[in-house]
Protein backbone atom coordinates (compact mmCIF):
# COMPACT_ATOMS: atom_id res chain seq x y z
CA UNK A 1 0.00 0.00 0.00
CA UNK A 2 2.55 2.41 1.04
CA UNK A 3 4.69 1.65 -2.01
CA UNK A 4 1.63 1.85 -4.48
CA UNK A 5 0.60 5.21 -3.17
CA UNK A 6 4.41 6.42 -3.37
CA UNK A 7 4.48 4.83 -7.24
CA UNK A 8 1.08 5.61 -8.55
CA UNK A 9 1.03 9.70 -8.09
CA UNK A 10 4.87 9.63 -9.63
CA UNK A 11 4.12 7.08 -12.79
CA UNK A 12 1.07 9.33 -13.86
CA UNK A 13 2.75 12.75 -14.33
CA UNK A 14 5.10 10.63 -16.23
CA UNK A 15 3.10 8.81 -18.64
CA UNK A 16 1.32 12.81 -19.20
CA UNK A 17 4.86 14.11 -19.68
CA UNK A 18 5.50 11.24 -22.45
CA UNK A 19 2.35 12.28 -24.07
CA UNK A 20 2.91 15.87 -24.15
CA UNK A 21 6.12 15.34 -25.21
CA UNK A 22 5.33 13.63 -28.15
CA UNK A 23 2.93 16.56 -28.75
CA UNK A 24 5.25 19.36 -28.41
CA UNK A 25 8.08 17.23 -30.70
CA UNK A 26 4.97 17.01 -33.54
CA UNK A 27 4.50 20.63 -33.59
CA UNK A 28 8.05 21.31 -33.63
CA UNK A 29 8.62 19.31 -36.33
CA UNK A 30 5.64 21.18 -38.33
CA UNK A 31 7.72 24.13 -37.54
CA UNK A 32 10.33 22.55 -39.14
CA UNK A 33 8.38 21.63 -41.87
CA UNK A 34 7.04 24.91 -42.50
CA UNK A 35 10.49 26.73 -42.57
CA UNK A 36 11.29 23.93 -45.42
CA UNK A 37 8.20 24.70 -47.24
CA UNK A 38 9.58 28.28 -47.26
CA UNK A 39 12.85 27.04 -48.62
CA UNK A 40 10.91 25.34 -51.15
CA UNK A 41 9.35 29.06 -51.99
CA UNK A 42 12.30 30.48 -52.74
CA UNK A 43 13.22 28.13 -55.31
CA UNK A 44 9.74 28.03 -57.21
CA UNK A 45 10.20 31.74 -56.96
CA UNK A 46 13.54 31.48 -58.56
CA UNK A 47 12.08 28.73 -61.08
CA UNK A 48 9.23 30.99 -62.06
CA UNK A 49 11.09 34.23 -62.81
CA UNK A 50 13.71 31.78 -65.03
CA UNK A 51 10.96 29.22 -66.69
CA UNK A 52 11.14 31.43 -69.92
CA UNK A 53 14.84 32.33 -69.53
CA UNK A 54 16.02 29.73 -72.63
CA UNK A 55 19.10 31.07 -73.63
CA UNK A 56 18.62 29.88 -77.11
CA UNK A 57 18.29 26.02 -75.12
CA UNK A 58 15.58 23.48 -75.26
CA UNK A 59 12.32 24.38 -73.15
CA UNK A 60 10.09 22.50 -71.15
CA UNK A 61 7.92 21.42 -74.04
CA UNK A 62 10.32 19.44 -75.79
CA UNK A 63 12.06 18.68 -72.87
CA UNK A 64 9.49 17.14 -70.45
CA UNK A 65 7.01 14.07 -70.46
CA UNK A 66 4.69 14.00 -69.39
CA UNK A 67 3.46 10.54 -69.15
CA UNK A 68 6.84 9.82 -67.33
CA UNK A 69 6.01 12.91 -64.58
CA UNK A 70 2.16 10.93 -63.87
CA UNK A 71 3.90 7.57 -62.87
CA UNK A 72 6.50 9.70 -60.32
CA UNK A 73 3.42 11.62 -59.03
CA UNK A 74 1.38 7.91 -58.68
CA UNK A 75 4.48 6.58 -57.36
CA UNK A 76 5.24 9.21 -54.65
CA UNK A 77 1.46 9.43 -53.48
CA UNK A 78 1.16 5.76 -53.50
CA UNK A 79 3.92 5.58 -51.16
CA UNK A 80 2.14 8.62 -49.18
CA UNK A 81 -0.67 6.33 -48.35
CA UNK A 82 0.75 3.10 -47.97
CA UNK A 83 2.80 5.13 -45.49
CA UNK A 84 -0.51 6.19 -43.84
CA UNK A 85 -1.90 2.79 -43.71
CA UNK A 86 1.27 1.89 -42.21
CA UNK A 87 0.69 4.18 -39.21
CA UNK A 88 -2.85 2.83 -38.80
CA UNK A 89 -1.10 -0.70 -38.33
CA UNK A 90 1.43 1.20 -35.41
CA UNK A 91 -2.05 2.04 -33.83
CA UNK A 92 -2.98 -1.81 -33.44
CA UNK A 93 0.72 -2.57 -32.55
CA UNK A 94 1.08 -4.75 -35.56
CA UNK A 95 4.80 -4.48 -36.00
CA UNK A 96 5.09 -6.59 -39.02
CA UNK A 97 2.80 -4.59 -41.01
CA UNK A 98 4.62 -1.33 -40.43
CA UNK A 99 7.59 -2.92 -41.42
CA UNK A 100 6.01 -4.47 -44.33
CA UNK A 101 4.08 -1.00 -45.10
CA UNK A 102 7.88 0.70 -44.33
CA UNK A 103 9.41 -1.47 -47.17
CA UNK A 104 6.80 -1.01 -49.54
CA UNK A 105 6.81 3.06 -49.15
CA UNK A 106 10.93 2.77 -49.06
CA UNK A 107 10.72 0.97 -52.75
CA UNK A 108 8.05 3.37 -54.11
CA UNK A 109 10.58 6.07 -52.89
CA UNK A 110 13.16 3.98 -54.43
CA UNK A 111 11.18 3.66 -57.85
CA UNK A 112 10.44 7.64 -58.04
CA UNK A 113 14.16 8.40 -57.75
CA UNK A 114 15.27 6.41 -60.59
CA UNK A 115 13.09 7.40 -62.78
CA UNK A 116 14.09 11.33 -61.82
CA UNK A 117 18.13 10.35 -61.90
CA UNK A 118 17.27 8.37 -65.55
CA UNK A 119 15.44 11.87 -66.50
CA UNK A 120 18.17 13.93 -65.40
CA UNK A 121 20.76 11.78 -66.67
CA UNK A 122 18.80 12.14 -70.41
CA UNK A 123 18.63 16.03 -69.85
CA UNK A 124 22.39 15.89 -69.28
CA UNK A 125 23.08 13.38 -72.31
CA UNK A 126 21.47 15.71 -74.36
CA UNK A 127 23.24 19.01 -73.92
CA UNK A 128 20.49 20.13 -71.24
CA UNK A 129 22.07 20.31 -68.24
CA UNK A 130 22.34 22.81 -65.19
CA UNK A 131 24.56 25.15 -67.13
CA UNK A 132 22.75 25.16 -69.82
CA UNK A 133 20.22 28.06 -69.63
CA UNK A 134 19.00 30.17 -66.47
CA UNK A 135 15.61 27.81 -66.68
CA UNK A 136 17.43 24.25 -66.93
CA UNK A 137 19.25 25.47 -63.49
CA UNK A 138 16.30 26.97 -61.72
CA UNK A 139 15.02 22.90 -62.88
CA UNK A 140 17.56 21.05 -62.08
CA UNK A 141 17.66 22.83 -58.21
CA UNK A 142 14.47 22.90 -57.73
CA UNK A 143 13.45 19.15 -58.90
CA UNK A 144 17.12 17.82 -57.31
CA UNK A 145 16.52 19.57 -53.89
CA UNK A 146 12.99 17.82 -53.73
CA UNK A 147 15.13 14.60 -54.68
CA UNK A 148 17.62 15.15 -52.20
CA UNK A 149 14.31 15.29 -49.62
CA UNK A 150 13.08 12.04 -51.25
CA UNK A 151 16.40 10.74 -50.23
CA UNK A 152 16.54 11.64 -47.01
CA UNK A 153 13.28 10.24 -45.84
CA UNK A 154 13.89 6.81 -47.46
CA UNK A 155 17.34 7.17 -45.10
CA UNK A 156 15.29 7.79 -42.34
CA UNK A 157 13.04 5.12 -43.29
CA UNK A 158 15.91 2.59 -43.08
CA UNK A 159 16.92 3.64 -39.77
CA UNK A 160 13.19 3.00 -38.76
CA UNK A 161 12.88 -0.03 -39.94
CA UNK A 162 16.70 -0.85 -37.91
CA UNK A 163 14.90 0.81 -34.78
CA UNK A 164 11.79 -1.18 -35.17
CA UNK A 165 13.53 -4.50 -35.33
CA UNK A 166 15.94 -3.97 -32.45
CA UNK A 167 13.63 -1.98 -29.94
CA UNK A 168 10.34 -2.85 -31.12
CA UNK A 169 6.87 -0.54 -31.37
CA UNK A 170 8.14 1.33 -28.11
CA UNK A 171 6.95 4.93 -27.14
CA UNK A 172 9.79 7.06 -28.60
CA UNK A 173 10.24 5.05 -31.71
CA UNK A 174 6.32 5.44 -32.41
CA UNK A 175 6.59 9.25 -32.15
CA UNK A 176 9.73 9.03 -34.35
CA UNK A 177 7.40 7.28 -36.99
CA UNK A 178 4.80 9.61 -36.99
CA UNK A 179 7.10 12.69 -37.53
CA UNK A 180 8.53 10.11 -40.08
CA UNK A 181 4.93 10.31 -41.74
CA UNK A 182 4.48 14.07 -41.52
CA UNK A 183 7.74 14.26 -43.46
CA UNK A 184 6.62 11.68 -46.12
CA UNK A 185 3.25 13.78 -46.45
CA UNK A 186 4.95 16.67 -46.79
CA UNK A 187 6.79 15.91 -49.63
CA UNK A 188 4.00 14.62 -51.33
CA UNK A 189 2.31 18.09 -51.00
CA UNK A 190 5.12 19.86 -52.06
CA UNK A 191 5.44 17.89 -55.46
CA UNK A 192 1.57 18.43 -55.97
CA UNK A 193 3.57 21.98 -56.37
CA UNK A 194 6.06 20.99 -58.25
CA UNK A 195 4.28 18.74 -61.12
CA UNK A 196 1.54 21.61 -61.81
CA UNK A 197 4.09 24.60 -62.01
CA UNK A 198 6.70 22.51 -63.47
CA UNK A 199 6.11 20.01 -65.65
CA UNK A 200 2.12 21.19 -66.45
CA UNK A 201 2.87 24.78 -66.90
CA UNK A 202 6.05 23.97 -68.75
CA UNK A 203 4.49 21.87 -71.51
CA UNK A 204 1.32 24.22 -71.57
CA UNK B 1 -6.03 9.65 -22.82
CA UNK B 2 -5.70 7.91 -26.48
CA UNK B 3 -8.27 10.30 -27.75
CA UNK B 4 -6.33 13.28 -26.86
CA UNK B 5 -3.06 11.25 -27.93
CA UNK B 6 -4.77 10.58 -31.48
CA UNK B 7 -5.86 14.93 -31.59
CA UNK B 8 -2.48 15.96 -30.80
CA UNK B 9 0.17 14.25 -32.96
CA UNK B 10 -1.12 15.22 -36.67
CA UNK B 11 0.11 12.45 -38.97
CA UNK B 12 0.02 9.49 -36.64
CA UNK B 13 -3.73 9.98 -36.29
CA UNK B 14 -5.61 8.40 -39.20
CA UNK B 15 -7.92 5.76 -39.54
CA UNK B 16 -8.26 3.18 -42.60
CA UNK B 17 -10.86 5.29 -44.04
CA UNK B 18 -9.60 8.73 -44.24
CA UNK B 19 -6.11 7.91 -45.88
CA UNK B 20 -8.59 5.93 -48.56
CA UNK B 21 -10.59 8.87 -48.92
CA UNK B 22 -7.90 11.06 -49.21
CA UNK B 23 -5.88 8.78 -51.64
CA UNK B 24 -8.64 8.19 -53.90
CA UNK B 25 -9.43 12.28 -54.21
CA UNK B 26 -5.71 12.55 -54.62
CA UNK B 27 -5.51 10.10 -57.59
CA UNK B 28 -8.58 12.15 -59.22
CA UNK B 29 -7.56 15.95 -58.68
CA UNK B 30 -4.14 14.48 -60.61
CA UNK B 31 -5.85 12.91 -63.39
CA UNK B 32 -7.16 16.00 -64.27
CA UNK B 33 -5.07 18.05 -64.90
CA UNK B 34 -3.04 15.76 -66.50
CA UNK B 35 -5.64 14.51 -68.87
CA UNK B 36 -6.57 18.38 -69.93
CA UNK B 37 -2.67 19.00 -70.70
CA UNK B 38 -2.26 15.64 -72.12
CA UNK B 39 -5.31 16.61 -74.49
CA UNK B 40 -5.28 19.35 -74.76
CA UNK B 41 -9.06 19.91 -74.47
CA UNK B 42 -9.63 23.52 -73.56
CA UNK B 43 -7.95 27.15 -74.21
CA UNK B 44 -5.06 27.99 -72.73
CA UNK B 45 -6.30 30.35 -70.08
CA UNK B 46 -8.67 27.77 -68.92
CA UNK B 47 -6.13 25.22 -68.19
CA UNK B 48 -4.02 26.92 -66.22
CA UNK B 49 -7.30 27.59 -64.29
CA UNK B 50 -8.03 24.22 -63.95
CA UNK B 51 -4.32 23.63 -63.21
CA UNK B 52 -3.82 25.66 -60.28
CA UNK B 53 -7.58 24.34 -59.12
CA UNK B 54 -6.74 21.20 -58.96
CA UNK B 55 -3.55 21.67 -57.21
CA UNK B 56 -4.92 23.69 -54.41
CA UNK B 57 -7.84 21.14 -54.14
CA UNK B 58 -5.14 18.16 -53.92
CA UNK B 59 -2.98 19.95 -51.02
CA UNK B 60 -6.51 20.98 -48.87
CA UNK B 61 -7.17 17.30 -49.39
CA UNK B 62 -3.82 15.89 -48.44
CA UNK B 63 -3.91 18.69 -45.45
CA UNK B 64 -6.58 17.48 -44.02
CA UNK B 65 -6.49 13.32 -44.78
CA UNK B 66 -2.92 12.84 -44.49
CA UNK B 67 -1.75 15.32 -42.23
CA UNK B 68 -5.38 15.79 -40.56
CA UNK B 69 -5.02 19.56 -39.98
CA UNK B 70 -7.99 20.65 -39.22
CA UNK B 71 -9.93 23.51 -36.77
CA UNK B 72 -9.78 21.52 -33.46
CA UNK B 73 -8.09 23.38 -30.66
CA UNK B 74 -5.24 20.67 -30.16
CA UNK B 75 -4.24 21.78 -34.29
CA UNK B 76 -4.38 25.57 -32.90
CA UNK B 77 -0.73 26.16 -33.89
CA UNK B 78 -0.13 24.11 -36.58
CA UNK B 79 -3.00 26.32 -38.30
CA UNK B 80 -1.82 29.16 -37.66
CA UNK B 81 2.04 28.41 -38.42
CA UNK B 82 0.60 27.10 -41.56
CA UNK B 83 -1.82 30.64 -42.61
CA UNK B 84 1.90 32.52 -41.49
CA UNK B 85 4.03 30.79 -43.65
CA UNK B 86 1.17 31.37 -46.40
CA UNK B 87 1.76 35.05 -45.95
CA UNK B 88 5.12 34.52 -46.62
CA UNK B 89 4.83 32.42 -49.24
CA UNK B 90 2.77 34.70 -50.75
CA UNK B 91 4.94 37.88 -50.25
CA UNK B 92 8.29 35.26 -51.33
CA UNK B 93 6.82 34.20 -54.83
CA UNK B 94 4.01 37.12 -55.79
CA UNK B 95 6.73 39.64 -54.73
CA UNK B 96 9.35 38.03 -56.92
CA UNK B 97 6.88 37.56 -60.02
CA UNK B 98 5.87 41.30 -59.93
CA UNK B 99 9.21 42.93 -59.40
CA UNK B 100 10.62 40.76 -62.05
CA UNK B 101 7.48 40.91 -64.69
CA UNK B 102 7.70 44.84 -64.01
CA UNK B 103 11.39 44.59 -64.62
CA UNK B 104 10.84 42.82 -67.79
CA UNK B 105 8.06 44.96 -69.08
CA UNK B 106 10.26 48.22 -68.42
CA UNK B 107 13.72 47.10 -70.17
Amino acid sequence: MQTQSLTMPVNAPEEHAGHDAAATQALGFWIYLMSDLIVFSGLFATYVVMAHNYAGGPTGKELFHLPDALLETLLLLCGSAVFGLAMVAMHKGDKRLVLAGLAAAFLLGLGFLSMEASEFQHMIRAGAGPQRSGFLSAFFTLVGAHGLHVAFGMFWMVVMMVQMAAKGLTGPVQSRLMRLGMFWHFLDIVWIGLFSVVYLMGVL
Amino acid sequence: MNQTHRNNTGAGSGSFKSYATGFVLSIVLTGIPFILVMTGALSHSVMVFCIFAAAILQIIVQLHYFLHIDTSSAMYWNVVSLLFTFIIIFMFVGGSIWIMYSLHYRM
